[in-house]
Order: structure tokens, then sequence, then C-alpha cells
């Protein structure tokens, strides 16, 4: 099964594994991972599992679709940069195994 | 610490958080989750969605993985009711006689739907558990015909899913527009027009007199023939324990700013609770899932001896046919609205101004961005300039006064 980090932003770092398929919000939910609060549920309303993609996955990950929901959620939410994402439309893959993403400093 | 630890009544979004969160926050104390149902906790929203059109499957509507509450070290029972609290021995006891001690109490009771008040109102279906929400997927299907009472979000959101399963659907609202005392009048019209066009019969200022096995029967005797009724009333929260243990109660079980209640050994959280929002000073019930949320992690501070989070701005949700309608704010003091969009094209949102220039809410259908935008622009209390505001070539971003 392939593996994530979660690294809270005091640096604390979670490595857990989440099943191909799982998204990377389901995996933090599932592993009751600290600065993943999910409030939607992973319908991409809330913006409050923003996590932000460690340079060397971000290619691999991609990019949230130009003018879509998740851009327009990122749009406003707090503390976003270059490489943000919200992890409930990120759907693991075997290729992301080793998966690595950093929590803001809040998610409110 | 004490080694009673924390007893939590109820397993619905806010309790199952409630528990979570006190592990996050590093609570070693033993953790009881009391749930009435049958089921692990789940996701409410897809009962009138995708649970309902079978688009769903149990392991997605389930909250946790499988084997969370063992690894958490959380307590979970499920069928578990609590019938009273004893506040002088700290103990709830449960359905059955036996009783648990406790250290702190939340309780996240939930609400309950209203009954119909007319003669047979209890033949109507609800929709609020997994229960009822299977119960009325088997009423359902083409060529059924589902007669609602109440055009509020439970009631539209039926009838959006009970269309995509082929059934007929009326729905009967009492007052003369959609969605009273929840939406604007604007967005009330805009949903008419939508479910009209998906083919969804309304009458406004209609009300059954009686619920009939064969359907609904209205004041001037016409038969509205029927599969199955459900009743889409609002909820009524689930105080009784509380009320009963002396409990300061209202309109729901009265909270603080941390979700104490009068009992400062007991907290409340999630539907059942009458809260208060410091935004816009005042209390009520605020039945959604991001309330119970932010309430759960407030309990879960106060216990776990951390500072208690502000509260948000209230947001809610809702999801019909293809529109994505969110909500921040409350429709409280609102002196004018600003259109921003395209109504006919089904993507626009009308912000809600104060007097004073500032955003007191914003009801944002298919438009993420003004959702985002106006919810930042409502936490910082911005004044806005409204022809801005309206104008979709200024970016959100520059849209102050």
């Amino acid at each position: 099964m392939p593996n994530v980090t979660y690294i809270e932003h005091n640096g604390t770092a979670h490595a857990v594994d989440v099943p191909v398929g799982t998204s990377v919000m389901q995996g933090a939910v599932d592993n009751n991972i600290p600065g993943i609060d999910a409030d939607c549920g992973g319908e991409c309303a809330c913006a409050t599992c923003h996590v932000y993609i460690e340079p060397e996955w971000e290619a691999l990950v991609g990019k949230p679709a130009e003018g879509g929901m998740e851009a327009s959620m990122l749009s406003f939410a707090a503390a976003t940069q270059e490489n943000s994402r919200l992890s409930c439309q990120i759907e693991m893959r075997a290729e992301l195994d080793g998966l690595v993403v950093r929590m803001p400093d809040g998610q409110h | 610490m004490d080694d009673a630890g924390v007893v939590i009544v109820g397993a619905g979004h806010a309790g199952d958080a409630a528990a979570a969160h006190l592990r996050q926050y590093g609570y070693k104390g033993k953790v009881t989750l009391l749930g009435a149902e049958p089921f692990v906790p789940y996701h409410r929203p897809p009962l009138s969605k995708a649970w309902l059109k079978g688009a769903a499957t149990e392991a997605e509507l389930a909250l946790r993985a499988a084997d969370f509450h063992t690894k958490q070290d959380i307590g979970l029972r499920l069928g578990a009711t609590v019938t009273s609290i004893d506040r002088t021995a700290r103990r709830v006891v449960l359905a059955g006689g036996e009783s648990l001690p406790y250290g702190h109490l939340i309780l996240a009771t939930g609400a309950r739907a209203r009954e119909l008040p007319v003669p047979g109102g209890g033949l109507a279906h609800a929709l609020r558990t997994r229960a009822d929400a299977d119960r009325l997927r088997l009423a359902l299907g083409p060529g059924k015909r589902l007669v609602l009472v109440g055009g509020g979000y439970i009631g539209l959101e039926i009838a959006a899913s009970a269309r995509a399963l082929g059934a007929h659907v009326t729905v009967l609202e009492r007052e003369a527009r959609l969605l009273p005392r929840v939406a604007s009048a604007a967005l009330a019209d805009f949903f008419l027009a939508h479910h009209r066009a998906e083919g969804v019969e309304i009458r406004l200022g209609v009300t059954p007199e009686a619920v009939l096995a064969e359907g609904a029967r209205l004041a001037d005797g016409e038969v509205l023939a029927a599969d199955a009724m459900l009743a889409g009333i609002g909820a009524v929260p689930n105080t009784e324990p509380a009320a009963a243990a002396g409990l300061d109660c209202s309109d729901g079980v009265v909270v603080d700013s941390a979700a104490r209640t009068s009992d400062p050994a007991i907290f409340a959280i999630g539907d059942c609770t009458y809260r208060p929002v410091p935004a816009y000073g005042t209390r009520l019930r605020l039945e959604s899932v991001p309330s119970a949320l932010e309430q759960a992690r407030q309990a879960a501070s106060a216990i776990a001896g951390r500072k208690v989070p502000a509260a948000d701005v209230p947001w809610f949700w809702s999801d019909q046919y293809d529109i994505r309608l969110q909500i921040a704010g409350l429709l409280l003091d609102v002196a004018d609205t600003v259109v921003r969009g395209d109504v006919t094209a089904g993507s626009f949102a009308l912000f809600h101004l104060r007097a004073d220039g500032s955003m007191a809410a914003v009801e944002a259908m298919n438009a993420p961005e003004s959702f985002a935008a106006g919810r930042m622009l409502i936490a910082r209390h911005t004044l806005l300039d409204r022809e801005k505001l309206a104008d979709p070539a200024v970016p959100l971003r520059d849209v102050g006064a």
C-alpha cells in the first residue's frame, strides 16, 4: 500500500499507508492526523484540507484545474502558496508512494 | 486528569469528531462514544443525495476507516441510548439500566425530524438517519409518486434525488415561497424555477390537512395521491436528558463559546445546541456539519486544556441536480443585495450587505470563488463598494470601498 507522510506545521511528521483510490484527505482523517479538518467530508466545498505538496512531488501530483472548483476554493484560502492543493482532490495512486505533504498553520 | 474520562453521547459528526480531536489534542484518559444507531459513525449529508440514489457505498458513507476507533482507543458502543444523567454522581444511565461514570460529559444527541402536526402525520417519512434513507429509497423509483411536505433544503435535495430516480415529485410548502427563513427570496425564486424546470410540481401556500394511506388530503378536499410522503419541516433538538438533568435549555441545550453547558463538567455540541454566534451578536440553533465540527473542536480543546479556537463565520452547502450552493454568514441586518454573475446561466452570487457596506452573507450558486471571497470578506468585516462587487470584471480581491 502506498505511503504518505503528512508534516504538521510544527514539524511533526506522520507516515501512514493510504490505499490506492482513497483521497489524501481521507488518509489523514482515517489516521486522525492533526491539521486536516476536512469539514465538508471531501466535497471540495470548504478548503479545510489544504496542504502544500513537497516540491519533488509537484509534477506528479499536478495542479488544480484552472477555473475549477478546487482552484476557486483555494483562491481565498488562508496562506496559500504555489504548491497548495486541497487534499480531498488528490486520489492516491501507486506512483504517489512516498508522497510528502505539509500542513499550513491553520485551516480556518 | 480524572479516571472516569470523557463520555460522549451521540456518534454523529459532532460526537465522532469530539472523540477524534480529544486524541489529536493528546487527551490520555478514557474516551467512550455512545451511538444510538446500529451503524458506525457516518456522513449524513449524502443521505438525501448520493446514498439515496444508490451512488455511494457503505465504506464511502462511513466517516472513518473501519478500524479507526479501535486504533484511536475510542470505546465506540453502538445501539446505546442514554436515558438520564446523574450530575451529582457524574454518571449517565443507559436504556437497560447500566450506568457509566464520567469526568466530562459531551452531549451530541442531535435533533429529530419534526412530525407533521396533522392527523396521520406519523405516516409520512422523515429523513435524519440512514435507516430513514433506506426506508425512503425502497419507496422511490421510476413512476413512483412522492409528495414532499416542506420546501426547505432537505425537501429540495430529496426532490432532486427522487427526480434522478425517475419519481414524480410534488412539493407542498406552507409559506408563499421556498426556503423560508433559510435563504433569501431571490435564491428561493431561483430554486423554484429550477425545480419546476426539472419537472417537480411545487405548490406554494399549501399544506396537507391529513396524511392518508393513499396520499395527502388538502384543505379543499383534494387528495394528492402518493406512493410515499415525506415531511421535511424542520427538526426538534434532542434535549430531553439534558433538560431533565436541570441543564439550561432553550431551543436546544444552551452552551457558551467553548460549547460548555450550565454545568462546567458537561459540554454539548452539534444540532442539539443553542449556541452563540459571536460575529452576529446572536444565539441560535445552527443545524450544520461545520457548526457541529467547530463545537467538537471547542469542547475537545477545553477538556484537553488547549486554547479554545474562535468561532468561524457560519457556512452551509447544498447540492441539487448540477447546482452547488454554498452559503456563508447569516441573513441578519441585510440592507441590500448585490448580484454578481449570470443568474439565467445558473452561476452567480448574491452578496447581502449591511447598511454600513459590510457583508452579512453570501449565497453562491455554482460560484465557489464568490463563496470563498465572501466568507473572507465577512470574517474581516470589509466595507465594500457595491458597484465593484456587482462587476464580474473587477477581481474579488479589489471590491473594497
